[in-house]
């Protein structure tokens, strides 16, 4: 078979102005899902939309079934480790020192030109199709039915510990002083019931790295954030298949958002 | 003390306490060890329950489940898979396992309270367990129908158990269906909380369920085997034809269980190998720091050795047999142990590359853990002796029934029925199809 020979000095350059926004879209859509595949899956949703995160369908209130939504979006390139979210979430939440809800992770790549580190925050990802709630023998966790935040009836609690295997992103720990798992729960009790409208994370962070709110609002500053045109959102180990409600997305000190931080009470 | 009346001891095969003081002192003294074993066992295990497991087990945030999980399952496998092998016999019908099944039923109690102790000081709050599976039941929760359908096998288990003392074959018969039914369910959903875990690679699929009903029956052919010599050895009436005959049966089955479990190994380990995040779990079992564990004892002790003495004893060898049943019954333990702590070696966020989960997590047992388990198995230990003394060796009488009518064939041990009028000869020649040969010459 004979392959015709192409001399790439003398292609003609056909310019960008013929590609439609559309075009370059569907380019990108399919870059991505094959760089995806590379990353270990990772990526997930692409070009300003969530949906791969949920059950796909257009119906708004199937997409984001509760009301309020509470979620969190993760700008993991402005995490400075300054671990104030760290503190603020032991405060307030009375978290031993030997446990933690919510913790920083630290990559290093030495071999990167520029940044050699960055910050990932982690906590309880209130997945929508969460393992750790079908896990429990006694429903001593459950997925609130109005908030979707993943709650600890500690009283029900048998401390057999299947939620922390089940949880795919380290969510959970045994609680010695409570007898009982102790998790995230976004600060329900010690801060959104009682009126107030962040996370004491979110309310300490510095830098604006964790946003927090509604999701099912379309006015919400989160509604926005995950839904701006090409910027790339993915969750954490997608192919666990929980459809979590923390959302990671890359910032930089210049991206255009204009809001820096969330903060509700300094 | 229970006074339990002379004819009923009689068909119980039930000799009193007076029987254990007139077994020799060494098995006295091997009691005697067991029993302070298991309150040494019990004393530590509370002393970690009053100072909290946190301070006193080996068991982390990233590996919750160790030591104690691994002797559970040990203990729960063991004990379905004696029900599920003594069941061929004397629940389907098939002669030649019929009598093991006393002994078998016994031990499949036994085991499921050593279990238990085992688990006691492994869940945190034991005492809500029963109140809030009653009153706060998961129905999608593995967890939840292991622990119901457990229960309800150990009720089935010890009503049979019940009615093959009292030799009423029939009900005995109807419960070790139940016995079976709810045996393969609770085992079954055990190899489901781990096959159910998506957001663990290593475990989550079909096969978890699978493996753990074909391994337990391999551990209950094993410990079936290595409790009748045990029993061999401290009292040599057992052994009648038919339990030789009995005895060889399980051999060849175990013999082949064996095999098929060296398969489903071999393809855990090809399969784990293409898949990103089991590959690394496997590597550190097949290279890395678990390697003795695998090839030392899961294969060499628990597979391979006794394959080989068990093909070697042809079913007759008790010593063999022996030796083989006790390296698999240590292979087994560390089965689990490897199987329990290979889902979990791999951080969640392993394929995160963060700094703090670049490499496998590590866990060793503590002291407290290690006590507990002894003590639950010493347990199943203490257990065994007592039944062994008490329940006269778990025979049906001293010396076998024969049903009027019937005998006991010298050629295979089995029990063969006279036809009216047969000899002896005549009808072993008609069980045997043996044809006449008028030999003329």
């Amino acid at each position: 078979m004979k392959f015709s020979k192409i001399n790439l000095d003398t292609i003609k350059d056909e310019g960008l102005r013929s590609v439609t926004g559309l075009e370059r879209r569907a380019f990108l859509k399919i870059g991505f899902a094959v760089t995806g595949v590379f990353a270990g899956g990772k990526l997930l949703s692409l070009v300003s939309n969530v949906n791969e995160a949920f059950a796909s369908s257009s119906d708004f209130l199937e997409q984001y079934p509760y009301r309020p939504h509470y979620s969190m979006v993760i700008r993991q390139g402005l995490c400075i480790d300054c671990e104030q979210c760290v503190t603020a979430c032991k405060e307030t939440n009375d978290v031993p020192d030997y446990g933690y809800r919510t913790r920083i992770l630290r990559k290093r790549v030495t071999d990167a030109i520029g940044r050699q580190r960055e910050f990932i925050p982690i906590l309880c990802n209130h997945c929508n199709e969460a393992p750790c709630t079908r896990g429990c023998p006694t429903k001593a966790t459950y997925k609130d039915p109005t908030t979707g935040i993943v709650m600890m009836d500690r009283k029900k609690c048998i401390g057999c510990k299947m939620c922390i295997l089940a949880c795919p992103y380290e969510a959970r720990y045994f609680n010695e002083e409570v007898h009982a798992i102790d998790k995230c729960n976004f600060c329900w009790d010690t801060r959104l019931s009682k009126g107030k409208k962040l996370t004491a994370c979110a309310n300490a962070c510095p830098t604006g790295t964790r946003m927090f709110g509604d999701v099912s609002d379309p006015e919400n500053v989160i509604y926005k954030m995950v839904h701006q045109i090409e910027k790339q959102v993915w969750v954490l180990r997608p192919e666990a298949g929980t459809k979590p409600n923390v959302f990671y997305m890359k910032a930089t000190r210049s991206s255009p958002w204009e809001l820096r931080r969330q903060a509700e009470e300094r | 003390m229970i006074q339990i009346h002379k004819d009923t001891a009689e068909r119980w095969g039930y000799t009193g306490v007076g029987a254990l003081f007139r077994s020799n002192k060494v098995l006295l003294g091997i009691l005697g060890l067991l029993g302070l074993l298991v309150f040494y066992g019990l004393a530590v295990g509370l002393h970690g329950t009053f100072t909290g497991y946190r301070h006193v087990y080996g068991v982390t945030r990233q590996i919750p489940w160790g030591l104690l999980i691994s002797a559970y399952i040990f203990c729960v496998v063991t004990s379905t898979g004696l029900c599920l092998v003594s069941s061929i016999g004397h629940v389907f019908g098939y002669e030649p396992y019929m009598p093991i099944a006393k002994r078998a039923v016994f031990l499949s109690i036994t085991f499921m309270l050593g279990g238990f102790i085992i688990i006691f000081f492994d869940v945190e709050n034991p005492f809500r367990m029963p109140i809030y599976n009653a009153f706060s039941p998961n129905l999608t929760s593995n967890m939840w129908w292991m622990g119901t359908l457990y229960t309800l096998y150990l009720i089935a288990l010890g009503i049979e158990y019940f009615f093959l003392l009292d030799q009423n074959h029939a009900w005995s018969r109807i419960f070790g269906l139940f016995g079976v039914i709810f045996g393969v369910a609770a085992h079954s959903n055990l190899g489901a909380v781990f096959g159910m875990l998506h957001g663990r690679e290593f475990w989550y699929g079909p096969y978890m369920p699978i493996y753990f009903i074909v391994s337990a029956m391999m551990s209950g052919g094993a410990a079936i085997i290595l409790f009748t010599c045990i029993s061999w050895r401290i009292d040599r009436h057992i052994m009648s034809r038919r339990m030789e005959r009995s005895i060889k049966a399980v051999c060849q089955l175990t013999t082949m269980l064996i095999a098929i479990i060296m398969f489903f190994t071999i393809w855990k380990i090809i399969s784990g190998v293409v898949a990103p995040e089991k590959y690394v779990a496997i590597k550190a079992f097949v290279l890395g720091r678990y390697a003795l564990n695998f090839w030392g004892a899961e294969v060499l002790l628990g597979m391979v050795i006794p394959f080989i003495l068990l093909i070697q004893s042809e079913g007759r060898d008790l010593r063999k047999m022996f030796i083989a049943s006790s390296f698999m019954m240590i292979g087994i333990f560390f089965m689990r142990y490897d199987l329990v702590l290979a889902g979990q070696i791999v951080p969640v966020f392993h394929s995160l590359g963060v700094d703090e989960y670049s490499s496998l997590l590590e866990y060793t047992p503590s002291f407290h853990e290690i006590s507990v388990v002894v003590a639950g198995l010493s347990f199943a230990g203490v257990f065994y002796l007592l039944g062994e003394r008490m329940l006269n060796g778990h025979q049906f009488q001293k010396h076998e029934i024969v049903p009027p009518g019937a005998y006991v064939c010298p050629g295979c041990g089995g029990i063969h029925y006279k036809k009216e009028g047969e000899s002896e000869e005549e009808s072993l020649k008609r069980h045997h199809r043996v044809r006449k040969v008028d030999r003329d010459d």
